[in-house]
């Protein structure tokens, strides 16, 4: 178990949170997959820390402030999604394009 | 005493402002005029019984004269101000040339426009012999005429906003004759012009009547333009706009020299003088500047009186008189001074004699006599320096004044006259009218000493005048011009009598209705009548003391004493002839000429066709020749280039809009395919 592996599988869950992200039309499955780009990073956070920091503290607190913070995020946004369905009663992300020029 | 009258002098000019604004803000409408009012009291009580809407209607009337009685209120306390002032200044001025030999008193004098150090514009109050008396004959006739319109504006609907602008214009016109400097005349130079503009379009639901107030506008500006020029002119090269300053040889010295305006050699003196005229040149409406003066009569009776016949259109002449030690000077200016205004002077005769319209008449009336004081101011200049060496006869500048003073009496009756015509009628055309006389006597006996007058029949105020500028063409050694001054004034006697025979004698050619001299409007003509007949005793005081201060004028002139004998002698051929063509009050007679003379006639009645070439020339020279290609460039080729940049704008915006298309996953792969480059060409 090397540094390397952490780091290949950090980068292949931000992939995989990525290609979700871009491909998914449900908005909830977005938002798993922002979740997922998350902890790929959170991994990476927790691997550098342990393999090359001296103090490896630093690097442990700053993935719990960003679950902490993605909570938060989590909370806000499905609270904008719910009132979302209320008004559309659904949430493809292809027929939400009121914003375009 | 006369030093308080002389200090308060402002008073001239507050006065009739005041009761402008009074009048306009005030009482004009707190009181609504009787015509208004019974429309109003019409559409609110319909049930009522006709009895109460008499009564509240009687009750309304008497205040709905305010406006008017208070008008003449103020005007009567001008006038008797202006009389004290004259007097004042008869005893303070004139009878002691050892203290001002100029006869110029400058009553007070404010600074009003700080231009520079050393520039300064003043408001202020000048009195010379030319000021007074228009002082005087502005606040009379101001009196006069307001008394008058009570009596013919009784039942329009605009009586209040009538006396307000009346108003209005006695303050302009006063606040023109007193001023003291070249641009304080031109601020109220140009209220006058307003005013006249307002009250010829006072009926302002007749198409014609706002054509003429336009047309009366746009004409003086077009004038006014080159007044303005000319005054920046002068005032640059003197640097004062004081007319004391101006009129000082040493600002004519200054300004005598000769520059190139490309390769055209100009005398600075004359192109200064003459712009400045340009100014009278369209305000006293000469030739070809004349057109707006007979469209002008659209405007009520009173305003075609007091401000297109006795005081606004002789500002031109005023203006010169003011100006005359510089025009003096100029080479050449007055020669077109004279030649216009003999020009004007014949041309207008002319053609008063074919029109049928009253007021149409009496406006070429007064454009002849225009003609004639302007041809009077220009003959001070003696042809050739005359055997004496001084150049100048005194009596072209007096008769021109004299003249201004009888002309403003009795052309303003005449108007007044003509309006009571008008309103006993209900038309202007002289085919009409006819056999007034029985029914309207006093008009026709005060009418008749105004047309005398104006005729030039011994005793009368126009003899005395036109007497003394033929004269003084003949002193000077302008034959021409004395002989087109001989020639129209019987031209005068003949058109004026054919208007008076036509008119009220013979029989009535239209139907008549309760025609009545009203009491205001009868009461302001014969008043007339005194100073018709009576202003000839001036005589001598206007030749002794009405002259520009500051010239050396040739003395011991001939004076021909057969001059009076053949001036009487053409007025009264002029006269017998119209008595043998309309004296029966008929047409017939004057018809066979008519078809002798053919194509002659219909030219000089359609006014030699001045009005179409202008139009001709604008419409169809300058509006299509100049302005419809000046047009093409400005929408095709400067607004075209802005209108290309707006494209090219545009289509780009038109394709950045294309990337904003609403998808979120579209701005998210875009998102990560940027970070993706930024990574790439950071490594």
């Amino acid at each position: 178990m090397t540094l390397s592996h952490f780091v290949i599988l950090s980068l292949m869950l931000c992939a995989v949170g990525v290609y979700g992200v871009l491909t998914r039309r449900n908005l909830i499955g977005i938002l798993l997959s922002v979740e997922v780009i998350l902890n790929g990073a959170n991994l990476n956070f927790a691997a550098f820390a342990h393999f090359r920091a001296s103090d490896p503290t630093a690097g442990a607190i700053f993935p719990i402030f960003v679950m902490a913070v993605s909570a938060c995020e989590m909370a806000v946004a499905l609270a904008i999604i719910i009132s979302m369905y209320r008004r559309k009663k659904r949430l493809d992300v292809y027929s939400l394009e009121e914003l375009n020029g | 005493m006369a030093e308080i009258i002389f200090t308060h002098s402002y008073l001239l000019l507050i006065l009739p402002f005041l009761s402008f604004v009074v009048i306009a803000f005030g009482l004009a409408r707190k009181y609504p005029s009787p015509a208004k009012l019974d429309k109003t009291l019409r559409c609110q009580d319909q049930t009522s019984t006709s009895q109460k809407t008499q009564k509240s209607a009687v009750d309304f009337d008497k205040g709905s004269k305010l406006p008017g009685q208070f008008a003449i209120l103020m005007a009567a306390l001008n006038v008797l101000y202006s009389l004290g002032l004259a007097t004042a200044y008869y005893q303070h001025v004139l009878s002691r040339p050892e203290l001002y030999p100029n006869r110029t008193l400058i009553c007070f004098d404010l600074a009003w426009l700080n231009f520079s150090p050393g520039l300064t514009a003043n408001m202020g109050i000048y009195l010379d012999p030319i000021s007074m008396m228009m002082i005087v004959v502005i606040t009379v006739i101001s009196l006069l005429v307001n008394i008058y319109s009570i009596g013919y504006m009784k039942d329009d609907p605009g009586f209040g906003r009538f006396f307000a602008l009346m108003s209005m214009f006695s303050f302009s016109m006063l606040g023109l004759v007193v001023s003291s400097n070249i641009l304080q005349m031109f601020v109220f130079w140009e209220l006058v012009g307003m005013s006249s503009y307002a009250l010829i379009g006072f009926w302002y639901e007749k198409p014609t009547a706002v054509a003429a107030s336009k047309k009366a506008f746009i004409v003086t500006r077009f004038a006014d333009a080159f007044f303005l020029i000319g005054i920046l002119l002068v005032s640059f090269l003197a640097k004062s706009f004081d007319f004391q300053t101006l009129n000082l040889p040493e600002t004519a010295a200054t300004l005598n020299q000769v520059i190139l305006i490309g390769p055209v050699p100009v005398n600075l003196l004359t192109l200064a003088t003459l712009l400045i005229f340009a100014g009278g040149w369209g305000k006293s409406a000469m030739f070809p500047l004349h057109i707006w003066l007979p469209d002008a009569m659209e405007g009520p009776t009173p305003v075609s009186s007091i401000i297109h016949s006795a005081t606004m259109v002789v500002a031109g002449v005023f203006l010169t008189a003011r100006m005359f030690p510089l025009f003096s000077e100029a080479v050449g200016t007055l020669a077109v001074v004279q030649f216009i205004g003999a020009f004007t002077a014949i041309f207008a005769a002319i053609i008063a004699i074919t029109q049928r319209d009253i007021k149409r008449i009496l406006a070429f009336s007064t454009l002849s006599q225009l003609g004639y004081m302007l041809f009077s101011l220009g003959a001070a200049k003696i042809s050739l320096g005359g055997e004496s060496g001084a150049g100048l006869n005194s009596l072209g500048y007096s008769a021109a004044m004299y003249h201004v003073f009888t002309h403003a009496f009795f052309k303003c009756m005449l108007f007044l006259g003509a309006g009571s015509l008008i309103h006993a009628v209900h038309s202007n055309d002289l085919m009409s009218m006819g056999g007034l006389k029985r029914l309207m006597p006093k008009t026709y006996w005060s009418l008749l000493a105004a047309c005398l007058a104006i005729g030039g029949i011994f005793p009368f105020s126009g003899f005395w005048s036109k007497d003394a500028i033929l004269l003084a063409a003949l002193q000077s050694g302008h034959y021409i011009t004395f002989g087109v001054g001989l020639v129209t004034g019987g031209l005068t006697a003949f058109y004026m009598f054919r208007f008076f025979f036509l008119a009220f004698h013979g029989e009535a050619r239209s139907e008549l209705h309760d025609v009545y001299e009203d009491p205001w409007m009868t009461f302001s003509i014969v008043a007339l009548t005194i100073p018709t007949l009576g202003a000839g005793l001036l005589e001598h005081f206007f030749a002794g003391q009405v002259v520009a201060s500051g010239l050396a004028y040739a003395d011991h002139l001939a004076h021909p004493s057969w001059l009076p004998v053949i001036a009487s002698l053409v007025g009264i051929s002029g006269i017998a002839l119209a008595w043998w063509l309309y004296g029966h009050g008929r047409t017939d007679k004057a018809e066979e000429w008519r078809q002798r003379f053919g194509p002659v006639y219909l030219l000089v009645q359609n006014k030699f066709y001045i009005d179409e070439i202008y139009l001709f020339i604008t419409h169809r020279i300058i509006f299509q020749g100049i302005a419809t290609p000046v047009k093409w460039f400005d929408r095709n080729i400067v607004d075209g280039a802005m209108n290309l940049c707006g494209w090219i704008l545009h289509l780009g915006g038109k394709a950045v809009r294309l990337a904003q298309n609403g998808q979120l996953q579209f701005y998210l792969g875009v998102t990560v395919l940027g970070l993706a480059v930024l990574l790439f060409l950071g490594s």
